[in-house]
């Protein structure tokens, strides 16, 4: 039971959202079965919230390695959580300026938006841009041109690498237009990086594209038709 | 002389306002066409209509700035406006129309100071009629028809006890050695299932992949540590190893709290799962599922601690920074495929072997898209020609199943 | 020197890395872009509608993400306003509010005449991933009923006749991920033949081109391509010429050139290591 409901709901919902596509009559039930998803979903909120205050209480209570980050994360939860959900300072809409809280939470000047502004929005591009450097020691450590196929790899990344910034064009600029009666300017870095995305590039994305609906249609199948149970836990019923 | 002078004036009065009176009001736009959309629930109707000469792009200010498009109910009295459009733009689809109703609608070009032209009614009425198939989207449909029924079919061969042959994934071996390296060096394995939620296919085939890998850990006795992103994830993925545990005889070795949430934010989830990894040191890394930007940051991350990661995404972008950081990478289809290899089950193997002579038959199509394409472009073969339009109008465009 | 480089803690590269990217922003080195066929298409699907066509401007990016593609949403939302078009501002990511309102606050600065509701429209975020895209495509009401600031789209003059997406002009995506383009090629443009033209980051755009130039009228990958779209729009509207704020993707290049060169010679370094150890023997 535990399984074979969930294994039900599973197939029902799949085959009407595959139905919804072919049959103009059935267009909203797909829309229906999306919304209940995200109800869905936003109650699991709970749940994850719930989970990571148990964890991060327990690291503290126990003082495991590393306790503190867990009390700046528990600090750092509900702080936001309050001041969002209590809407500090935030002040009423124009539209309806005698109720205290009709100003959107994430107003400007507002606690939340604060939090916004000058902690998440600095962390998380922190986070981002440490790309670069990891990139730069990647590609220090990774890339050697150990075969052939390796060889055609750091090649194509110099061309790219190249092509992609002014570099491409204050190199090969003096490349003409035209010689012998061809257009020698394809063969300027920036051109050159052009056709490698749009021709070779383009090609391989487009395979490995095919590959992945299939795969995508095949492992969807799978649980549709409940071969593949893994998911809920067990491979048995 | 004084007559002259009172013509002038009145010639200039009446110029003025002839002047007046078509910058008010522009003309009227024509051809004004209402058609049913077609594969459609039956409620758009398809308007068009021919610009009205005022409306110029050279002439500023202009002379029409906007059209309006009324309907009314065949019986009824009043056209009701049903939406407008800038200048310059001739179709407009009415999404609003109720099913089996006969409508008439005009269309009228607005000038400024909302000065109105005379209505242009389209010269038929039109009722909006409902499809029960779209045949837009049959071409799509049979194919549909054809792959799934396919690995429907190999699923059945299987679980009927048939031996199929099955590809090898090179790659996978390196889960059980990940693991047995693991364990013998006493650490722990990470396994992180992407970030995205359980209703991608993604995350649910690298749920599959767990499977394997925790039934793994029970039966080395090696330590499984599974951060998510979402709290449906950690649910399904708290089962799955469960269940592996289960299986594998050792319920006493697991551990829910080593399966946890941290945040559905990507960078949050990322710094979390990264700094686990500093301070676990895991010897073996799993990265299967959907990834965005953190692939690179958790795959340098797995590597400066030395760990012995295998990653396997659907994400292209991502591929090449798990191939350049990671141990093994499972690419696009082979990650879907591994999970069906890894449960070593029939009728799994079986899907394994549809999606692969499905594979076999859109290189077909392919080939004959391509074969069509190139002896049109070389010869003036007008069979080729014909094939060449039917794929494009009719199997990969929107008009219908046949011509 | 080849042990040294060979155990070179990658501390030392991060430090590289940060200190050849950080010059050219203090320097403030800027190229001249010469912009590519594609970007070209994107500036075009804008420039070429009749002014006052309806635009829906899905942002769907976030702070993470807004050093690589918040130049070209601003780029985006200043064309548009340039031409007069009437812009549906949207977000299928919770973090991306905030950065609409700084798109929004461009309008306000630069384009005084502008007015909400009249020209332009916050419809804020929606949760649910690509499902509000799959509601607002038929109905969107059903997903959107109010504005950012809780007013009725029925009480707001450029909503009021708006039944669903189809009857935009043109829908302009600036996506970091999921959702983002690839949902509203699927979703919206291609099933409904809305034309579209995205921005994206670097590292995805690769996977958006095979929509190009069928499924997506252009494509902006990166800062590159931003870069020459701010180019473009410079060409066109020589007034941008001493607006700085205008020029925030040329500003990047910079430290992109210097960076990409660094790669290079780091990949260099790196296999000179792997050369010479493998001739010493250490390396197979």
């Amino acid at each position: 039971m535990k399984r074979t409901v969930p294994l039900i709901i599973a197939g029902t919902v799949g085959f009407v959202l595959i139905v919804s596509y072919f049959i103009p009559y059935t267009e909203s039930w797909g829309e229906d079965a999306m919304t209940w998803f995200n109800i869905l979903a936003a109650i699991a909120f709970v749940l994850g919230a719930g989970n990571l205050v148990k964890m991060h209480l327990k690291k503290i209570s126990d003082q495991q390695a590393g306790w503190g980050y867990s009390a700046i994360t528990l600090a750092a939860f509900f702080f936001t959580l309050i001041v969002g959900m209590l809407k500090i300072g935030v002040t009423p809409s124009e539209k309806y300026p005698t109720n205290a809280w009709a100003g959107p939470y994430d107003q400007a000047g507002s606690a939340f938006r604060w939090v916004y502004d000058y902690l998440f929005l600095p962390l998380s591009a922190t986070m981002f841009a440490m790309l670069a450097f990891y990139i730069a020691s990647a590609a220090f450590r990774a890339f050697r041109a150990k075969n052939v196929e390796a060889i055609a790899l750091l090649t194509t990344a110099f061309i790219v690498l190249l092509g992609r910034t002014y570099a491409g064009v204050w190199l090969t600029d003096w490349i003409p237009e035209e010689s012998i009666g061809l257009e020698a300017d394809a063969l300027r870095l920036d051109n050159v990086t052009g056709t490698i995305m749009n021709t070779f590039n383009l090609a391989g994305m487009r395979a490995i594209t095919i590959g992945i609906a299939l795969g995508v249609a095949s492992t969807s199948l799978k649980v549709l038709l409940g071969v593949d149970r893994s998911y809920l836990g067990s491979t048995d019923d | 002389m004084r007559f002259h002078h009172a013509a002038l004036i009145l010639a200039l009065i009446l110029g003025w306002n002839a002047m007046a009176h078509s910058q008010d009001a522009p003309r009227p736009p024509s051809d004004v066409i209402a058609v049913d959309q077609p594969n459609d629930v039956g409620n758009t109707v398809d308007v068009s209509w021919s610009l009205s000469p005022d409306d110029r792009a050279d002439v500023s200010p202009r002379l029409v700035t906007r059209y309006d498009v009324y309907r009314r109910a065949v019986g009824e009295e009043e056209f009701v406006k049903v939406g407008d459009q800038p200048p310059g733009a001739s179709t407009l689809a009415d999404s609003n129309a109720v099913r089996d109703t006969e409508y008439l609608y005009q269309v009228v070009a607005v000038g400024p100071d909302e000065a109105e032209s005379a209505p242009a009614a389209a010269a038929a009425t039109v009722v909006p009629r409902m499809e029960y198939f779209r045949r837009d989207r049959a071409w799509f449909a049979v194919i549909v028809f054809c792959i799934c029924s396919t690995v429907v079919a190999f699923i059945v061969i299987a679980r009927s006890g048939r031996e199929l042959y099955i590809r090898k994934i090179p790659g996978l071996e390196a889960v059980d050695e990940a693991v047995g390296r693991a364990t013998e060096m006493g650490r722990d394995c990470l396994f992180v299932p992407g970030i995205m939620d359980i209703n991608d296919i993604q995350t649910v085939a690298g749920i599959n992949v767990l499977s394997r890998v925790s039934q793994l850990t029970a039966e080395f006795g090696a330590r499984l540590e599974v951060p998510t992103a979402r709290s449906l994830v950690m649910t399904a993925a708290r089962e799955t190893v469960e269940a592996s545990y289960y299986a594998a005889g050792r319920p006493d070795a697991y551990n829910e709290d080593d399966i946890y949430y941290i945040s559905d934010e990507q960078f949050g989830y990322v710094a979390g799962a990264m700094g686990a990894m500093v301070r676990e040191r895991p010897a073996a890394c799993f990265y299967m599922g959907v990834f965005y930007a953190e692939s690179l940051l958790l795959a340098e991350t797995g590597n400066s601690i030395g760990a012995i990661q295998v990653a396997g995404t659907a994400m292209p972008a991502q591929l090449p920074f798990f191939v350049a950081a990671c141990d093994y990478t499972l690419i696009g289809e082979e990650f879907f495929a591994a999970s069906a290899y890894l449960s070593g089950e029939a009728s799994q193997l079986g899907s394994l072997r549809g999606q692969d002579v499905g594979k076999l038959l859109v290189a077909f199509l392919l080939l004959v898209g391509c074969s069509a394409a190139t002896i049109a472009g070389l010869t003036d073969s007008d069979s080729a020609e014909t094939a060449l339009t039917f794929i494009k109008d009719h199997v990969l465009g929107d008009k219908g199943f046949l011509p | 020197m080849y042990t040294f480089l060979r155990d070179l803690d990658r501390r030392w590269i991060f430090l590289l890395m940060g200190i050849v990217a950080t010059v050219p922003i203090l320097a403030g080195w800027r190229f001249p872009e010469d912009p590519s066929p594609m970007v070209r298409d994107v500036f075009h699907a804008i420039e070429d509608l009749p002014d006052g066509s309806r635009i829906f401007m899905a942002y769907d990016y976030d702070p993470a993400s807004q050093g690589e593609l918040h130049p070209m949403a601003l780029a985006f939302t200043r064309h548009c306003a340039l031409k007069g078009h009437k812009l549906y501002f949207f977000t299928l990511w919770p973090q991306g509010g905030p950065l609409i309102q700084q798109n929004i606050r461009l309008i306000e600065r630069n384009f005084p005449d502008y007015e909400y509701g009249e020209d332009y429209v916050n419809l804020g975020y929606r949760s649910g991933q690509e499902g509000p895209i799959k509601v607002i495509v038929t109905d969107l009401r059903k997903s959107v009923a109010v504005d950012v600031n809780g007013t009725s789209l029925s009480e707001i003059p450029m909503t009021r006749d708006i039944r669903n997406i189809q009857q935009m002009d043109l829908i302009v995506n600036v996506s970091a991920g999921y959702p983002g383009t690839k949902e509203w090629v699927l979703y919206a443009s291609t099933p409904y033949n809305i034309e579209t033209v995205a921005g994206c980051t670097g590292v995805s755009a690769p996977y958006l081109y095979p929509y190009y130039p069928e499924q997506l009228a252009g494509i902006l990958g990166a800062i590159k391509a931003a870069a020459e779209y701010e180019y473009t729009l410079i060409e066109e509207y020589p007034q941008l010429k001493d607006d700085p704020t205008a020029q925030e993707a040329l500003r990047r290049m910079g430290p992109q050139l210097v960076a990409h060169v660094t790669l290079i010679v780091l990949i260099i370094v790196g296999n000179t290591i792997y050369f010479v150890g493998r001739s010493r023997g250490d390396v197979t």
